[in-house]
């Protein structure tokens, strides 16, 4: 059995405190009023910094207008004309809306990039026992209380949703703003308005919870049946695991990828791209793979998982390297594909990225293809522990990026930055995560005892 | 140094021989090849082969192949035919460049691909219309065929493949 050292539980909740004074600091200095904000963006406009890109929300096309205006506004805007008052108005609101999105954004990112690793895991784990994998067992508990963050994980998403509507303004989801559907609103949206029957709320609440609920039903169960395998004398409890995995696949193929429409590309409610739900999908596969590998690392180097070799080490680090692939494969595709039909309404989401994020962007892209391609190609590489480690934290990194540019371009548009709000948000979720995590390791013995290939996993041998 | 005497030993199942390749290693005597029917997991290892090259070598063509596409996709798309891609007339390279990853892709897996078998071949001398060195047409069925040189040790060493559980115990002089 394995206990939750003091020392990782106190790091823990060190890390979630320090990250809840962050994110609190976030939310109070983002609470700039009109006047604070015009004053800061002509200042702002003295060093040339365009306020390029709209933040999603419009269809940006007059942005250099916008920046231009910035700087001469403030002295010309009691002489000027009405129109160039209106557009300044709607500027600097705009501007102001992006910095109250931004603690918002912030903490919802880190939410999903830590439920996402849960997530991925919980399919992986699904994995293992539908192909009847032999390789694995000895991995099983490491996966089984990973995915024990999935639960909380999804209901702070789903939360932080919420509470951005009902009390944030809809700072992540502008469409949940019911004048967006208001045909008699200065804000009416046709497009919106055409997607209401899927996009509203109460539904984008109502599935969430039947997602949610369905895969926790299978990690309860597949949970329950694992650990009753251990003082099984016959197979019938893995029997049922493969059972309820192969139907959980299928339930969770179809649910994972209404979920990322829902709970990420909503964000930007005018653009949809097909393949996004698999593109959320390899994301979160290289990202649950690494925090397996990281977390197998960690106990072995304790001395708790002793039958673990270093060819099951290899073979994670093996399936980092190929999700790494798979994801590039499919963030490629999309890119592609859109840029070359280069149709407006679809092609502004790469234009807001390539212009406004452009440093997140491409560097995502190096550091989720081109480093764990030239770092984890060599065969021996993939055996040495701390070489495993290291390449991982890039991974995740660089995942977290990803999803970072997933959401912000629609909500802060081009006032994003890396900062307090978003650094503690990711410590936030860490300690929670590292807590939930770990308590749920100490729950059973960490190796499955009776699984019937456990016998081949403590042989296994690349 | 090709001895000029050696000794086959027979064997009939992969396990029994890699038990018995360790156990004439531990005795220092060369093994100088092992013929099986299918590939023996572990077999280079246990023979205290180097580990192969082959890995380098089509890291090599691949660049050589990723290079290719680059200079190809440039001479026809840019300079020799300039095409407007996508509705985008830039006749740029760079600007171009998404279009022409696939290629770049497969010629890249194409040169390490087929370069890697060539190179394979070549390295074990076998190409078209060679005559085959097989010593034995049963290792190319179910048996198992070990090369151990002989240096006037035949009964120190016939009696050491017979305990590792060789079937059967030839010596061949190759010098002619």
């Amino acid at each position: 059995m394995y206990t939750f050292s003091s020392k990782l539980k106190s790091a823990a909740i060190g890390l979630m405190i320090i990250g809840a004074i962050g994110v609190a600091y976030g939310f109070f200095t983002s609470n700039k009023t009109f006047e604070q904000v015009e004053t800061m963006l002509a200042n702002e406009s003295h060093h040339g910094g365009g306020h390029g890109e709209d933040a999603g929300h419009h269809e940006a096309a007059d942005s250099d207008a916008h920046a231009t205006e910035g700087s001469h506004a403030v002295s010309e805007a009691t002489e000027g004309g009405h129109a160039e008052v209106d557009e300044h108005t709607k500027h600097v609101n705009h501007v102001m809306h992006g910095m109250h999105n931004r603690p918002w954004s912030a903490l919802y990112v880190a939410a999903f990039f830590f439920f996402m690793i849960a997530l991925g895991v919980l399919a992986f784990y699904a994995v293992q026992y539908a192909a009847q994998a032999g390789w694995s067992p000895l991995l099983l508990r490491v996966m089984e209380g990973i995915t024990a963050y999935m639960l909380p994980g999804a209901l702070i998403v789903l939360l932080i949703a919420s509470l951005s509507h009902f009390i944030g303004h809809d700072a992540i989801f502008n469409w949940m703003n019911p004048d967006m559907v208001d045909p008699d609103s200065d804000k009416f949206d046709k497009l919106v308005h055409g997607k209401k029957g899927w996009l509203n709320y109460w539904g984008f609440l109502i599935r969430g919870l039947i997602f949610v609920g369905g895969w926790y039903l299978y990690r309860h169960f597949s949970r329950k049946f694992s650990i009753a395998q251990d003082k099984a004398d016959d197979n019938k409890n893995f029997k049922k695991t493969f059972r309820i995995s192969a139907a959980f696949l299928v339930f969770f193929l179809y649910t994972e990828s209404m979920m990322s429409w829902d709970w990420i590309m909503s964000v930007d409610p005018h653009w949809f791209s097909t393949l996004f739900g698999w593109y959320v999908l390899a994301g979160m596969m290289v990202c649950g793979i690494t925090v397996i590998a990281m977390i197998t690392i960690y106990l072995k180097s304790k001395g708790l998982l002793p039958k673990v070799n270093d060819s099951h080490i290899h073979d994670l680090a093996k399936f980092m390297f190929a999700f790494s692939i798979f994801w590039t494969y499919l963030w490629f595709s999309q890119f592609m594909l859109i840029w070359y039909s280069n149709i407006p309404e679809e092609v502004t989401y790469f234009v807001t990225r390539f212009q406004d994020y452009q440093l997140p962007f491409i560097g995502m892209v190096a550091m989720n293809f081109v480093f764990p391609l030239l770092v984890l190609m060599n065969s021996d590489y993939k055996r040495i522990p701390w070489f495993v480690i290291m390449a991982g934290i890039v991974i995740l990194v660089g995942h977290y990026i990803d999803i970072f540019n997933m959401i912000m371009p629609a909500t802060v548009g081009d006032q994003w930055s890396i900062g307090i709000p978003e650094i503690s948000s990711i410590l936030l979720f860490a300690g929670l995560f590292i807590f939930i995590v770990f308590t749920a390791l100490t729950k059973a013995s960490l190796e499955p005892k009776r699984n019937p290939f456990i016998k081949e996993s403590e042989h296994f041998h690349y | 140094m090709e001895a000029s005497k050696v000794i086959h030993a027979i064997y009939t199942d992969d396990d029994v021989l890699m038990a018995a390749v360790k156990k004439v290693k531990s005795a220092h005597h060369h093994i100088e090849e092992i013929y099986t029917p299918f590939p023996v997991h572990g077999l280079d290892k246990a023979m205290g082969l180097a580990p192969t090259r082959i890995a380098i070598a089509s890291f090599m063509y691949g660049c050589v192949g990723l290079t290719v596409a680059i200079v190809m996709m440039n001479f026809i798309m840019i300079q020799d035919w300039p095409q407007n891609i996508g509705g985008k007339p830039s006749f740029s390279y760079i600007e171009n460049m998404p279009a022409f990853v696939p290629i770049m892709f497969e010629l890249t897996v194409f040169f390490a691909a087929h370069l890697m078998v060539i190179t394979f071949y070549l390295r074990s001398r076998m190409w078209p219309f060679k005559k085959a060195e097989n010593p034995d047409p049963r290792t190319t069925d179910d048996h198992f065929l070990m090369e151990i040189a002989v240096h006037d040790n035949e009964q120190e060493l016939s009696n050491l493949l017979k305990e590792t559980g060789a079937v059967e115990i030839n010596l061949i002089d190759k010098a002619h």
